[in-house]
């Protein structure tokens, strides 16, 4: 078996299958453990604090908007690109529709291209900024670096395989898929899974200031 | 008895040495070799005296003897085909049973040591080699005894340079290709499913002219024809930079030409030179007559997944599996936090 067949094949496999397990087991682990009881009387009904909670951290607060505005915006920079390129790029889209049998227009290949690198340049942005903050950088662990890692390579040998350079077309794109495949297994054990406990957590501090009556 | 010289021959067939000379330009500059060389190759081709050729037909189909002995003629590659001297070939030979097996015996004493060998068809070598025999020998043992005394063996076609569709799964005879057996011999690899006809006399032509074989790429191809991937050669190309995919074989993207991903092409993981030296004197090759590459010269291009299931999709991820994997995470997480809430139980009592 070459490495572009194993790759596709058995890795992706592999990957998709612990990246399942792990991403329920820890949602269900969580979700469903039991909270605190908060014995205070409530002001208001909290539930409405669920969705003020989503919305809330969409931008800065006002007070500390000048010192994590660049933070923020390049975090939405690197974001909606991952989206796109992911989500827009004609064989990833044949690969979800021969998944799950959805489909959607793809972007031509210029315009992936063009948000794959600016993409590129956001998270590496990123991760100077933390390495030349003195505060951000002894409070980050390996789980931040490891993190990046596994977003920024399947970007690139993407980009790479795209373009051809460095190796042969079929290496690039095994090396493609095997980093898609270490960016799944890694996914539900590291910080990735922020993607699903995003909205958990902005639900539950939302909640809570809202049964205080305070803003969230 | 002098035999005649290759130039020789091809006068005697009417071909003038200015298209000689033509055909020398057109190869050398097919295989990308330096200026001068079409010269070269021509001075040396035209001096040349048969080489003796031992063509090797195991499990295959006769595509590849149809593909390079009758794709149009008379040509100067057929001719030069012609002019190679095929002291044995099972298909070609006018001779049969124990004469062509003598002629075989001949051809090896007579030229060891400089003899090119030509295989087709994938070797088995299940049952101790019985699936596929000539005059009662194994094509395993044939195999080694002509290749011991060739200066170089040239695998044609896909079967005998990867194993090809006798190997494909379950490979009930497990076939194998000739580099898997050759190992101390110089092999060349022509595939494709038939290779070109172009590739094999510019093979050949590199070998008669420089008395050597062609630079090589991972797979044991000449790289000269399988530099390059379809994709990167295909006139179709810029639709795929455009995003400008045919969906179905009668659409109207099929009909204005547009990429063929998305119905298969196996063009961006093959390599072979059909889009630039195409098929039938340069007329066309299998995507300018609509339908995508099926990888034909690949190592198990059979069992790489459809033929017309996008490149990207080629290997599916199992359902079940997937089905499986979601019901154990259900079950670990619900069972964590489960356990998480008797232990604050037994601590805190049920309060
Ligand atoms: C700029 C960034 C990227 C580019 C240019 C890119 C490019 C590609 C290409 C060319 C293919 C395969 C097409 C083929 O088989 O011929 C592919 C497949 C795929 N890519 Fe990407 N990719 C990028 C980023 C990503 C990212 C970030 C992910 C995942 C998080 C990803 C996941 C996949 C998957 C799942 C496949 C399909 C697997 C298969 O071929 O069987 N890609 N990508
Ligand atoms: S038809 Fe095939 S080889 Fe040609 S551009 Fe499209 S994918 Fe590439």
């Amino acid at each position: 078996m070459d490495l572009l067949t194993f790759a596709r094949g058995p890795a992706l496999q592999a990957a998709f299958t612990i990246f399942l397990i792990g991403t329920f087991w820890r949602l269900l682990g969580v979700l469903l453990l039991r909270r605190k009881l908060d014995h205070s009387e409530p002001r208001q009904p909290a539930l409405a604090g669920a969705f003020k909670g989503q919305i809330a951290h969409l931008w800065p607060y006002q007070p500390f908007a000048s010192r994590v505005m660049a933070s923020y915006l390049l975090g939405y920079a690197f974001h909606i690109g991952l989206v796109v390129v992911i989500f827009f790029y004609l064989p990833h889209i044949l690969f979800i529709q021969d998944l799950f049998g959805v489909s959607w227009p793809a972007l031509p290949h210029a315009v992936v291209n063009a948000v794959g690198g600016i993409t590129l340049m956001a998270l590496v942005a990123l991760l100077v900024k933390r390495l030349m903050n003195p505060v951000t950088r002894l409070i980050s662990n390996f789980d931040d670096y490891f993190t990046w890692f596994v977003t920024v390579t399947p970007l690139v040998t993407g980009m790479l395989a795209v373009a051809q350079v460095g190796a042969r077309y079929e290496t690039l794109l095994a090396l493609h898929l095997l980093s898609v495949a270490l960016l799944l297994i890694w996914f539900p054990f590291g910080k990735l899974m922020h993607a699903f406990f995003f909205v958990a957590a902005r639900a539950t501090t939302g909640m809570i200031f809202e049964r205080r009556g305070t803003h969230s | 008895m002098t035999e005649e010289t290759l130039g020789e021959c091809l006068s005697r067939h009417g071909i003038s040495r200015r298209s000689f000379l033509k055909f020398c330009t057109v190869t050398a500059s097919l295989m990308a070799l330096p200026p001068g060389a079409a010269a070269q190759m021509a001075e040396a081709l035209a001096r040349q005296r048969r080489p003796s050729v031992i063509w090797l037909s195991f499990q295959e189909c006769t595509g590849c003897t149809e593909s390079l002995t009758r794709s149009y003629a008379p040509s100067l590659e057929s001719l030069i085909f012609d002019f190679i001297s095929l002291d044995y070939h099972h298909t070609l030979s006018a001779a049969a049973g124990h004469q062509v097996e003598a002629a075989l015996d001949k051809a090896i004493a007579d030229n060891h040591g400089n003899y090119l060998v030509i295989v087709d068809g994938s070797i088995p070598l299940g049952a101790k080699g019985a699936y596929s025999t000539v005059a009662g020998v194994s094509n395993v043992e044939s195999l080694k005894r002509v290749a011991e005394g060739a200066a170089a063996v040239i695998a044609v076609g896909t079967c005998a340079a990867y194993g090809g569709l006798p190997m494909a799964q379950p490979n009930p005879t497990g076939a194998v290709g000739v580099s898997e057996l050759v190992k101390d011999k110089p092999v060349v690899n022509v595939p494709g499913c038939p290779p070109i006809p172009e590739v094999m006399t510019g093979v050949l032509a590199h070998f008669l002219t420089f008395g050597s074989l062609p630079e090589l790429d991972v797979h044991g191809r000449p790289l000269a024809f399988f530099g390059d991937s379809i994709h990167n050669r295909c006139y179709r190309r810029p639709f795929y930079d455009q995003g400008k995919f045919a969906k179905r074989f009668d659409d109207a993207g099929a009909r204005a030409g547009w990429c063929l991903y998305e119905l298969g092409c196996k063009g961006p993981t093959t390599y072979n030179a059909c889009a630039t030296v195409k098929w039938n004197q340069g007329l066309t090759f299998p995507i300018q007559s609509g339908h995508g590459c099926i990888g034909c010269s690949e190592p198990n291009f059979w069992d790489k997944g459809s033929f017309y299931k996008p490149l990207s999709t080629a290997e599916s991820i199992a359902g079940g599996g997937m089905i499986a994997a979601t019901t154990v995470g259900v079950a670990l997480g619900a069972g964590a936090a489960w356990i998480s809430r008797k232990r604050q139980d037994d601590i805190v009592g049920g309060k």
